[in-house]
């Protein structure tokens, strides 16, 4: 497949700008890495809403909280390891638990971080963020979900995490994309299977999806965007209508997106389902792709589990 | 208040004198060399936090530490803790040049597979005592293990390489608390001051000033030296083994990307790989026999 690559963070930074120049009590805030996160771009146009704490995440988020409270619309922006990790507790306690209006966007999540290795291979945020009450959790696929989720989540009052990659990924969608919290978009239509897939995995799974056309398999695609809340409907549904699923994310096999479904499925309707993600154990060092394949994160491995999947079924 | 046990003149005097000091500027230099060039080969890393720590990390390996490269896990040894673990490519090299492993190794950093990883992986490096990359952690962890030697009435000694950037962290501060209320002398910690970070200087982004009185205020014994002089340096690492009572604080003034003239102060060489051509040009300007 010809895919047009782009990256997605300076959607979140063009987004942002977007949104200071719309909204007077846009606020942003950075540890150090306001280029890395795009956030300098905000920092240039408005430099008296934005502050560089330095290298202190834990202070950032509480900094955030205590400007959320006095009602501004507040983005606070680090690398996810730096974000859902270091800063973990202080999100829960002073962000969540009081349900301010705190708009976490972490990048370099995943393995494709590449070189800087484990240490900073965020593998388990999903997992961290999707536990607590109150917390909406996304993970956009390209620059334009991308875009459009920042948008939409500083209309949308509450903390909310968006999760964002380092590389240039497939671009899934345009302009005309009508990004909604808490709902899938299905990107292929398909009977025998349903392959459910997030952030840079989707692209992986509609091209797993013709790989499994070529086999006599007819494969639904999934871009499951919004982690929490989850869309049920779309799940039931898939599960009802191809009574087999298959799950795609660069996270840890725990609890990520692939466990959100699994939790809708044996609630509602359950059917075979296969998971693909990172394994129980830390990264390391690499160039993203050979990393990518290392880890099981093909296009091979989805149409693998989606034959298994398919054969599950009674 | 102070106790040096060792006068101060008598320290310059010997350390002018020192017959290895040239053969310990041109481990530097090589050292240097050798962070270019893997870091290059890897095509991503951090020169600039990497070439500001190179006196001090020879000092500490060539003439300071007590260590074996033939029995990296020997428990008598003295502990390095990177807090900074983005400066790895200094460490490996400065371990490579020690006996660790092979110096043809270091250009495997950051390769899939490498037991080089982009930050120090302590199960995977022979000679890195812990892992690190999440700046601001590593001050705790030394503590532990200097707490630890307590325990065990051992005497190997225990180092810790802060960022000043890093320094913005809380948990340096908590450790600071910590370290001097448990009055660990068996704790040096260095300071690598180049006053940059990431976004820019130190004292615009989230100002440390005044650091030296801002450790001393929270009980540690505190030296400021000139961090690419390695006479001044290994006068420091003297005067803290022989301070008791404290820990002890050596404020390094450095500068980021020392050794190449167009990385020197530079914020684009914090974390960004050289080219073969500026390759070429640093490994010429640091001179010397490869
Ligand atoms: C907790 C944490 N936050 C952010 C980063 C990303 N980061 C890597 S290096 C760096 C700047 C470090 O500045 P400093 O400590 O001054 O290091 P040096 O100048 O010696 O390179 C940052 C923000 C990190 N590694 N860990
Ligand atoms: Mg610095």
């Amino acid at each position: 497949m010809e895919w047009v690559l782009k990256n997605m963070r300076p959607g979140f930074g063009e987004a942002l700008v977007e949104l200071g120049e719309k909204y007077q009590q846009v606020v942003a805030l950075n540890a150090d890495l306001s280029g890395s996160t795009t956030t300098a771009m905000f920092d240039s146009a408005f430099p008296e809403r934005f502050f560089n704490v330095g290298i202190a995440e834990q202070n950032m988020m509480g900094i955030s909280a205590g400007l959320a409270a006095t009602g501004k619309i507040v983005f606070a922006s680090t690398f996810a390891m730096f974000a859902a990790g270091r800063a973990y507790d202080q999100i829960r306690q002073s962000i969540a638990y009081p349900k301010l209006n705190v708009k976490i966007v972490a990048t370099h999540a995943g393995i494709t971080v590449g070189g800087d290795g484990a240490s900073h291979q965020m593998h388990e945020d999903l997992a961290l963020m999707r536990v607590l009450p109150h917390m909406t959790v996304i993970a956009p696929a390209d620059y334009w979900e991308t875009r459009k989720a920042v948008l939409k989540v500083a209309e949308t009052p509450g903390p909310c995490y968006i999760r964002l990659g380092r590389t240039d990924t497939p671009l899934i969608y345009d302009d005309t994309y009508d990004f909604q919290i808490g709902k899938a978009s299905r990107l292929r239509d398909g009977e025998d299977v349903t392959i459910i897939a997030v952030g840079l995995m989707v692209a992986k799974a509609l091209e797993a999806a013709d790989v499994l056309k070529r086999k006599g398999i007819s494969a639904r695609v999934v871009n499951m965007s919004t982690i929490k809340p989850v869309d049920k409907n779309m799940i039931v549904e898939a599960a009802r209508e191809t009574g087999a699923i298959v799950t795609a994310e660069e996270h840890n096999m725990i609890v990520g997106m692939g466990s959100a479904v699994a939790e809708v499925l044996a609630d509602y309707e359950p059917v075979p389902q296969r998971r693909v993600g990172i394994p129980d154990v830390f990264g390391e060092s690499g160039e993203s792709e050979e990393l990518m394949e290392a880890y099981g994160l093909t296009v091979e491995n989805i149409v693998e589990n989606a034959k298994m999947a398919v054969s599950m079924k009674r | 208040m102070e106790m040096i046990l060792v006068p101060l003149e008598r320290m310059d005097y010997w350390y002018d004198i020192d017959p290895a000091l040239p053969e310990l500027r041109s481990t530097a230099t090589r050292a240097r060399k050798w962070i270019l060039r893997s870091i290059c080969e890897a095509g991503s890393g951090h020169p600039g936090g990497s070439l500001s720590i190179v006196e001090i990390l020879t000092s500490l390996y060539f003439r300071v530490m007590r260590h074996d490269p033939e029995n990296p896990l020997w428990e008598d040894r003295d502990r390095f803790v990177l807090s900074k673990g983005h400066g790895a490519p200094g460490l490996y090299a400065i371990l490579a040049l020690s006996g660790y492993f092979d110096e043809e190794e270091l250009v495997t950093l950051r390769k899939l597979g490498s037991r080089l990883q982009g930050h120090p992986s302590m199960n995977k490096t022979p000679g890195i005592d812990m892992s690190t990359g999440s700046l601001g952690q590593g001050l705790s962890i030394a503590i532990g293990m200097a707490l630890g030697a307590r325990l065990d009435r051992k005497d190997y000694r225990v180092y810790c390489l802060l960022g000043d950037g890093e320094s913005q962290e809380g948990q340096v501060w908590e450790a600071s608390m910590a370290a001097s209320h448990f009055k660990l002398d068996n704790l040096c910690t260095i300071l690598d001051r180049n006053q940059l970070q990431i976004d820019g200087p130190t004292e615009k982004i989230m100002s440390l000033e005044p650091t030296f009185s801002k450790f001393k205020a929270f009980g540690w014994h505190v030296i400021e030296v000139n961090g690419h002089d390695l006479k001044e340096l290994l006068r420091a690492f003297h005067e803290a083994e022989t301070y008791k009572g404290k820990p002890t604080l050596i404020i390094a003034n450095t500068i980021k990307g020392k050794g190449v003239s167009f990385m020197e102060g530079s914020l684009k060489f914090h974390g960004k790989a050289p080219s073969r051509e500026e390759l070429d040009q640093a490994l010429r300007e640091l001179g010397g026999e490869a």
